[in-house]
């Protein structure tokens, strides 16, 4: 490839991840104006109702907002550590989305070590609360950083322990071949098979993007607001947006690995791009259900539930997994003769 | 120029750059946070040798995980760095020689093994050769043995250092979720019935509530329940 075709192909490719980022920042938006209607309903109140047509432009209302906010930066922080957190957190939960297959065509790099691309960019996420709770100069901020770091490598393990079952039974790494792995119907996928898996991937996930009912990085009732408590404006919002970007992430890649991606539900509907949203969107109901209903978690007891219940089940399917594949156990397991 | 050998460059520099960084740098969080962009960038640039395999496990082991770990621990001690740059003009020389030793060589082995004769530039593999599938065929059939032997290497290792760091002491509490969770209502609390015109000692004790039923934890007698 010489320089100017590297150079079209580049540009190219930048059209390509503004038509993948500006759609993301959009649902991110109304990602937080369903969670206030969600969780108002839950809690019997009406949530937004006032900018906009049944609040409907409350988010844009909120990023104007957070947009002329001043941006402070305490005195005895470290500058440039401060600043660049926010990005370090964001840039991670952008770049996954490169591998995301949204239908059986549409993807931005069809790469073959998808799913190991996907975990190392969202083990990546820390950085950014760490950094900020440690350049914060804040005990509070600190003590939430601290939090985060020992919660994201223990789930880490769990979550990369449930994805190495998904790719014993779909042989690929590369997400869209996983999907592709999934064909049949609603009782094809894996959430059938591998279902202890598919619970504990989804609760680390959870764990991992910092929700509650993990969310003792932030955990207002004790360390105020943990990592971003010296935060202010859009460096705030950036935090917020790499949030709420991770768990459409989480949503999607539970979507992909266990519910059959873009594929329909029944034989007789076609597949489509919509089948990957609608299920995603139904995954991410979840998250908002769960912070509506749970009490927050003890900390240890958010560390046992990860080192000491959910890595020996994952490990305990595993084996009963690579036994039933070697037994050619159909119609899931028999990938041999596939 | 190909944009390829462009971005190597770039990559590269930053590389050498970030591992400046992390000996020169006063912060040891900051070193720390080197270090992290130094292994980032060795990644991208194993990407470019098309070992994508090992540059992704570089930044999930190495990044997401050890380094993790490692900012943990720094961020939480107080370094004081002075002591430890006190000898620093008086071992330069014999630092700087071994340093320009290694760098002599590394550049004879180098040029020796690819400059004048021998390796062609590798071809460009096919886009459906999968790096990760020939890693594992290569592992688990030629290499298995010493593989074997590798991961029991690191499972001793594994045992070894939660022996060395276990600290039992008599007096720790442990709490048992399997006990806890069997509680029962009866195990924690009991009912006392008082009748207030009748008892006027209960009645004093319990004064603050309303008459009639007075629900009293029996903190002294009750079982501990989960705690032991």
């Amino acid at each position: 490839m010489g320089f100017f075709e590297g150079l079209l192909f580049l540009i190219v490719t930048v059209l390509k991840v503004l038509l993948i980022i500006v759609p993301l920042l959009l649902t991110v938006a109304y990602l937080t104006y369903a969670e206030r209607k969600v969780i108002g309903a839950i809690q019997v109140r009406k949530g937004p109702n006032r900018v906009g047509f049944a609040g409907l432009l409350q988010p844009i209302a909120d990023v104007l907002k957070l947009l002329t906010k001043e941006v402070l930066v305490p005195t005895n922080s470290h500058r440039f550590l401060f600043l660049i957190a926010p990005i370090l957190s964001l840039a991670p939960a952008f770049a996954a989305w490169a591998v995301i297959p949204f239908s059986d065509t549409a993807v931005l790099a069809d790469v073959n070590a998808g799913l190991l691309y996907v975990l190392a960019l969202t083990s990546l996420g820390v950085y950014g609360v760490i950094v900020a709770g440690w350049a914060s100069n804040s005990k509070y901020a600190f003590l939430g950083a601290m939090r985060s770091a020992a919660q994201i490598v223990a789930y880490e393990i769990a979550m990369g322990f449930a994805l190495v079952g998904v790719l014993m039974v779909s042989g690929s790494l590369n997400l869209g071949d996983i999907v592709r792995a999934q064909e049949g119907s609603i009782f094809h996928w894996f959430w059938l098979p591998l279902f202890p898996l598919f619970i504990v991937y989804f609760i680390s996930g959870v764990a991992e993007t910092n929700r509650a009912p993990f969310d003792v990085a932030e955990g207002e009732s004790e360390i105020v607001a943990g990592f971003h408590v010296d935060y202010s404006g859009m460096a705030f919002a950036l935090f917020f947006l790499a949030e709420y970007a991770n768990m459409i992430m989480i949503a999607a890649l539970a979507v992909i690995m266990f519910l059959g991606g873009w594929l329909s539900p029944v034989p007789f509907l076609p597949d489509g791009m919509f089948w990957f949203f609608a299920k995603t969107a139904f995954m991410l109901f979840f998250f908002l259900w769960f912070r509506a209903t749970f009490p927050r978690y003890r900390y240890d007891q958010i560390m046992r539930l990860g080192w000491k219940v959910f890595i020996p089940v994952t490990i305990v399917w595993l084996t009963v997994e690579a036994v039933a594949i070697l037994l050619d156990i159909g119609p899931w397991f028999d990938i041999r003769s596939a | 120029m190909d944009l390829k050998l462009l971005v190597f460059w770039v990559f590269s520099l930053v590389l050498v750059g970030a591992a400046v960084g992390v000996i020169t740098t006063r912060n040891p969080v900051q070193a720390a946070l080197f270090l992290v962009l130094a292994f980032f960038n060795s990644a991208i640039i194993w990407m470019l040798m098309e070992a994508e395999f090992l540059a992704i496990t570089l930044v999930l082991v190495y990044v997401g995980a050890v380094m993790v770990l490692f900012l943990f621990v720094v961020m939480m001690l107080d370094i004081n760095l002075l002591p430890m740059r006190e000898g620093f003009s008086r071992h330069l020389p014999i630092g700087a020689t071994i340093a320009a030793s290694v760098v002599v060589l590394m550049v004879l082995l180098i040029r020796g093994q690819f400059a004048g004769s021998g390796f062609e530039q590798p071809l460009p593999k096919p886009a459906d050769y999968s790096n990760t599938e020939q890693l594992g065929l290569a592992i688990y059939t030629d290499y298995l043995f010493q593989f074997e032997v590798a991961a029991v290497i690191l499972l001793v290792a594994i045992i070894a250092a939660i022996a060395l760091t276990m600290r039992r002491r008599p007096d720790t509490k442990y709490q048992r979720p399997a006990e806890q969770v069997l509680v029962k209502k009866e195990d924690r609390l009991r009912v006392v019935s008082v009748n207030s015109e009748d008892n006027q000692d209960i009645a004093a004790q319990v004064a603050k509530k309303p008459a009639g039923t007075g629900a009293v934890g029996n903190g002294q007698s009750a079982e501990q329940g989960g705690q032991s």
